[in-house]
């Protein structure tokens, strides 16, 4: 009898308690549970997609540019969208020249200046509930504050101050909070070896966030700000409440620059919904239509965010 | 500055240029005053709101505001008719988000190869960018007669297709606080859970999500909170917009707090109405800001906790 091979050869059996011939179908079955969660939840977007693509197709296939260029109309066959892109922009640009200085001021001012103290507190713990406010609500602000405040002033045009600059300020009351937490963000990820570098060499607070913390902060700051004005130019509910028409206007070619601030606006989104609103297929396409409009400029962007991140910024 | 033959630093040399510390004090300045912006903005939100919301209780028959349905230009302000909507359509909608949105956070967080995250993840992010009237559009001419009319007999307006829409939108959400939650679980804990023998859905259902309970709890929170301030869902594909008898059967239409502040706002392009109806937006307002700030401050303990303990 010879004893060269082991009676149990122990590299096997460990190696096979360690894989296992069978398959763990409990464990396969959790994994795949969760799965199927994610591609359902992704799935929808692609759903969705294909869904508002289809039924835009008859509106871009018959008359593309004249649906971008055209105006609001009662008639399905000339509608388009043309009036309420040039008012979502509008509104977009006044957020932006609002909300961007101001949001960012802020940040600066929590992050960089104001460290712990009782006014810095409130005023965080108040932007985080800002943040959470549903954004119908933050149309009741505009229809009771801003729309009386914009006509006092005198801006209130045709409209008693239902105008695009009463939709821009109550836009920029609601995303304000974001801005100021994106951005916060941003400056709280610049390493303060920078700002000790500054403070080191004799400069002031306001010299070290200038020249140092900004620019090292900037990718952050704008990627943030974009997304913002991103939600901010599909946002609708708000704007219900301080006058975008849903209902059909046009503005002679003779209207003025004011007149365009001040009369009656329309806002994308907001056609979106009047659009759906209506009874029929054909107001059904022209919706489509308009959320594929609305959903490239968004996607655009979104992309144009992720590609200035991805370009710029460093990681210390 | 100092001069040779002369060592001693006097302070004033240590004061800096008047010019520099002036325009160092109006910097300052300016960024307190914006800062101060935003507790005006709070100000002025809940002043617009009490004020009026006053006005509508005290000026209200206290019997309208239990009766029959939802009419405000009738002088029916039935509250059951819009809180029970609301609740409906939240609980429907996180029935869909719940599951989705954290099996997509412990996928993400637990199963995912990096490579699989770099595209799932961004994906995501695009649904969670997209308006909600986009998804109340999907939830009336998809959602509705795709889903539920096939299953139901029942008409393309109901709050069930409405609250699956609100579930759509939720779930980026949740998925995305909550991924947040279990990836600060640290990595510790794991190994030692597989130190023990314990196989990966063991870890995560006995290790990483009891740790990262807080921040799931935070995450669902947020998502009812959101689901009842959701406005454009809800009044695109939920009706009775222009008012609704009272309801608790999901299959009806439903008239929703949100829904019935925007009905009160669309159709005419002004908001107007007897008195009491316009106030009556007020009321619903002050109501939703109430019910959203005490959901998102519980959520917010929740993160905090979070965020103490590891």
């Amino acid at each position: 009898m010879t004893l060269d091979k082991p009676v149990i050869d122990t590299a096997a059996v460990v190696h096979q308690r360690l894989t296992g011939r069978r398959v763990q179908w409990r464990e396969l079955a959790f994994e795949t549970a969760l799965l199927l969660m994610l591609l359902l939840s992704v799935g929808v977007l692609v759903v969705l997609l294909a869904d508002v693509i289809a039924a835009s197709l008859p509106v871009f296939r018959t008359r593309a540019g004249d649906f971008i260029t055209g105006q609001l109309s009662s008639s399905a066959t000339t509608a388009g969208v043309g009036s309420s892109i040039i008012g979502s922009l509008a509104l977009t640009a006044i957020v932006a020249v609002l909300a961007f200085p101001v949001g960012i001021g802020t940040a600066i001012y929590l992050e960089e200046y104001a460290g712990d103290t009782r006014l810095a507190r409130l005023v965080r713990t108040n932007i985080r509930n800002l943040a959470g406010v549903p954004s119908i609500v933050y149309g009741i602000l505009g229809f009771a504050i801003f729309v009386r405040f914009v006509d006092a002033v005198g801006l209130g045009g045709a409209t008693n101050g239902r105008n695009v600059l009463t939709g821009g300020l109550t836009l920029t009351a609601l995303v304000l909070p974001i801005i100021i937490i994106t951005a916060s963000e941003a400056l709280r990820a610049v390493p303060d070896s920078i700002r000790e570098a500054g403070y080191g060499v004799g400069a002031t607070r306001w010299e070290v966030v200038r020249s140092h913390v900004l620019p090292a902060a900037a990718p952050g700051v704008l990627t943030g700000t974009v997304l913002t004005l991103a939600r901010a130019f599909g946002e609708t509910a708000p704007l219900l409440l301080v006058g975008a028409v849903t209902g059909f206007f046009t503005l002679g070619s003779s209207a003025t620059l004011l007149d365009r601030f001040t009369d009656a606006y329309g806002a994308l989104p907001v056609t979106v919904f009047a659009w759906s609103r209506q009874p029929g297929d054909d107001f059904r396409a022209l919706a489509a239509a308009a959320i594929v409009v609305l959903l490239v400029v968004l996607l655009t962007a979104n992309a144009a965010a992720i590609i200035l991140r991805n370009r710029y910024e460093r990681k210390w | 500055m100092t001069r040779p033959g002369e060592p001693m630093i006097h302070r004033s040399d240590l004061r800096g240029d008047p010019k520099r510390v002036r325009r160092e004090r109006r910097v300052r300045a300016l960024f307190v005053i914006s800062a101060a912006l935003s507790i005006v903005i709070s100000l002025l939100i809940v002043g617009s709101l009490v004020g009026e919301a006053w006005n509508f209780i005290s000026t209200v028959d206290l019997g309208a505001l239990f009766d029959l349905g939802w009419f405000p230009r009738r002088g029916l302000f039935d509250l059951r008719t819009i809180i029970v909507a609301t609740l409906l359509i939240s609980a429907i909608a996180m029935l869909i988000a719940t599951p989705l949105g954290l099996g997509a956070a412990i996928y993400l967080s637990e199963y995912a190869q990096p490579k699989a995250r770099r595209l799932l993840k961004p994906i995501l992010e695009i649904l969670a960018g997209i308006p909600s009237v986009v998804l109340g559009y999907f939830a009336l001419t998809w959602i509705s007669p795709n889903l539920v009319q096939p299953v139901f007999d029942t008409q393309v307006f109901n709050m069930l297709a409405a609250g699956i829409g609100v579930g759509v939108l939720v779930t980026p959400l949740v998925a995305s606080v909550s991924e947040d939650a279990l990836r600060a679980v640290p990595q510790e804990l794991r190994a030692a859970s597989y130190g023990l023998g314990a196989k990966r859905s063991e870890t995560v259902r006995k290790v990483v999500l009891p740790a990262g309970v807080s921040g799931v709890v935070a995450s669902l929170i947020l998502g009812v909170s959101r689901a009842i301030g959701e406005t454009m869902v809800v009044a695109m594909a939920a009706g009775a917009t222009g008012g609704g008898l009272f309801t608790a059967n999901p299959l009806d239409p439903g008239i929703t707090m949100t829904a019935a502040m925007a009905s009160l706002a669309i159709g005419s392009d002004q908001v107007a109405g007897a008195g009491n109806a316009f106030q009556s937006l007020f009321f619903v307002g002050l109501l939703l800001f109430v019910i959203t700030l005490l959901l998102n401050t519980a959520s917010e303990r929740f993160v905090r906790r979070v965020q103490e303990r590891y």
